[in-house]
């Protein structure tokens, strides 16, 4: 096959090439002005957060040797020649990240059932009333906005410390980000079976169990499992405000320089994350496959 | 409604005979969603007696929770002098949360490109990057806080580096998968009318991943804002300082002042930055 290219005449040309030249152009001066814009800002932000490249400079140096005196323990030899004294408290901190699987467990079970019954309120094409899902939808985003560690600070204050305030905070954070996630799943699905249950007679609760369950089920379990995964991560600093787990232990080894602990408890809850983070994306998959094998 | 459903279920017998196998009960998905669902149950019951929940404590806090309520009614911050220290430090707030974020996303374009498996072929080295951002990852913000407090000192440049550390593994991974999935095309393109590798990655990759990555960036510092407004409780600048204060000294007005600073700020920053990635992902030019 042979291709030709005919050129036009360059009296043609030149109109044409003068007009991409500008659109080039007019492309330019946009992305430099964006740019432009960035910059200003960044040297602002710069600015507010006292940035100073000489001070981390000069610092830079201590971010490696941190991690060296994180790899020593108190006798001066490497944490990894005598784990038995560098895991010393190994019992102790192996109940307390138990306790932060725990609290973690509790409230994305807790946020879950109620971003659960929620999301159903606040779907457009279930409810119909636009205040109810108005006042649901404002409720939900206050709940995910402020911060879970801000709710710990305050139901610390009102729960005494341990484990309840942390737990409530996650349910109310998870609650709010669970329950607008859902609603999304609900708004996106294929309305027909539910007309089919609503022609056949079925109320509005019948509906949602048999014609909407089980088209957003797998889909709801999977963001439930990636919002586990969030708060364990999450869990492992509430201790920092008293709300229970590994923070309160790690926070004090931080702040004590009991080096060889820091490093000791941070390995034990990378590993702990990444674990689960690995178990739930398996599972995840699995529900995906179910999904595609239905669909 | 109520009619047809009467009908309905009076002929339900007769369709159970006429189709058995629509009616007859699936035992073994049965019994598989009340294993999973007891187990769930049991969990959560078993979690409830471990950590002690005691209901006399939960009753106790929820009365002192309305008495809070009460107490933060109406949000104030006491005074134009106190108004403009918050004002400060939410400017400081969200200049942490710009900075920490474009340190990560300018960090993780070399990280991305190596953890992508069409670009670099060697498995070890990519096996490597890839459990390396994981670990990173796997530490929370207020962790990596502390960490660089004790490098670069108390503010809120600790705070910026938190932030950056604790997004890089995920700007890089997000990078990655755009990069692998990025249509072979254009690259194939470039390669047959003589690009060298770079003017490969230049010209038939960067331009796919572009518009993917500008709104990522986007969304990370929508979510960074929230992270940003906490990082000051244990004294990485910002918001969250006076927040934590506020709350340890019972100020309740002043705490709910600053906590509808931050929803407010937050909801701006949401649609604008919403605004700009629908701009950006969506609409085709002109």
């Amino acid at each position: 096959m042979i291709h030709t290219i005919t050129i036009p005449p360059d009296a043609q040309m030149a109109p044409l090439m003068r007009a991409y030249a500008d659109a080039l152009a007019a492309r330019r001066r946009q992305t430099m002005l964006g740019l432009a814009l960035v910059a200003l800002a960044l040297a602002l932000a710069c600015l507010g957060a006292d940035v100073d490249i000489f001070v981390f400079w000069d610092k830079l140096g201590n971010f490696t040797s941190y991690f060296y005196r994180l790899s020593k323990l108190d006798t001066g030899a490497f944490v990894w020649t005598d784990p038995t004294e560098w895991y010393w408290g190994l019992q102790r901190w192996l109940r307390q990240l138990g306790e932060t699987l725990l609290m973690a467990y509790l409230g994305t079970a807790s946020g879950f059932v109620g971003g659960f019954v929620l999301c159903f309120l606040c779907s457009r094409n279930l409810v119909r009333s636009g205040a109810v899902r108005w006042v649901v939808r404002r409720y939900l985003e206050i709940c995910r906005t402020v911060p879970d560690i801000v709710f710990a600070l305050i139901f610390v204050v009102a729960f005494g410390l341990g484990p309840l305030p942390g737990v409530l905070a996650i349910a109310i954070h998870t609650t709010g980000a669970l329950g607008k996630l859902f609603s999304e799943v609900v708004e996106s699905i294929d309305m027909k079976p539910v007309e089919g249950i609503a022609a056949s007679g079925g109320n509005w609760f019948e509906r949602i169990r048999f014609a909407v369950l089980p088209q957003v089920l797998s889909n709801f379990t999977s963001y439930g499992l990636l919002r586990f995964e969030v708060n364990v991560r999450g869990a492992t600093v509430l201790g920092f405000v008293g709300a229970g787990g590994i923070g309160e232990e790690l926070i004090t080894a931080i702040r004590k320089f009991y080096y060889s602990d820091v490093s000791a408890i941070l390995l034990l809850v990378m590993v702990c994350v990444m674990a689960i983070d690995l178990l739930s994306e398996r599972v995840r998959h699995r529900l995906l496959a179910l999904e595609g094998g239905r669909a | 409604m109520s009619a047809l459903r009467e009908t309905l279920l009076a002929q339900k017998p007769g369709m159970a005979a006429r189709y058995p196998d629509v009616f007859r009960p699936n035992l073994r998905a049965r019994l598989n969603v009340v294993l999973v669902l007891g187990g769930a149950v049991a969990l959560y019951v078993y979690a409830l007696v471990t950590l002690d929940f005691d209901p006399h404590r939960i009753l106790g806090g929820v009365l002192r929770l309305t008495d809070i309520a009460e107490m933060m009614l109406p949000p104030t911050p006491d005074g134009w002098a106190r108004a403009e220290l918050y004002g400060v430090a939410l400017g400081q707030t969200l200049a942490i949360a710009l900075l920490g974020t474009s340190l990560a996303a300018i960090l993780a374009v070399p990280l991305g490109f190596l953890a992508a498996r069409n670009i670099v072929a060697n498995r070890v080295l990519h096996f490597l990057t890839r459990r390396a951002l994981d670990s990173v990852r796997s530490i929370d913000t207020l962790i990596w806080a502390l960490i660089w407090i004790n490098v670069v000192g108390l503010g809120p440049f600790a705070g910026a580096l938190a932030i950056m550390s604790s997004d890089i593994a995920a700007f890089a991974k997000l990078m990655s998968e755009a990069i692998e999935t990025a249509d072979r095309k254009p690259v194939e393109g470039v390669q047959a009318s003589g690009g060298s590798r770079l003017e490969r990655i230049r010209f038939g990759i960067v331009p796919q991943i572009l518009p993917i990555f500008a709104s990522q960036i986007l969304y990370f510092f929508e979510s960074n804002t929230r992270s940003a407004t906490i990082i000051g409780i244990v004294g990485a600048g910002g918001i969250g300082l006076y927040l934590s204060e506020e709350i340890r000294v019972l100020e309740w007005q002043r705490a709910a002042f600053l906590i509808v600073m931050v929803l407010v700020t937050v909801a701006i920053i949401d649609q604008v930055s919403q605004r700009l990635r629908a701009a950006m992902m969506g609409a085709p030019r002109g």
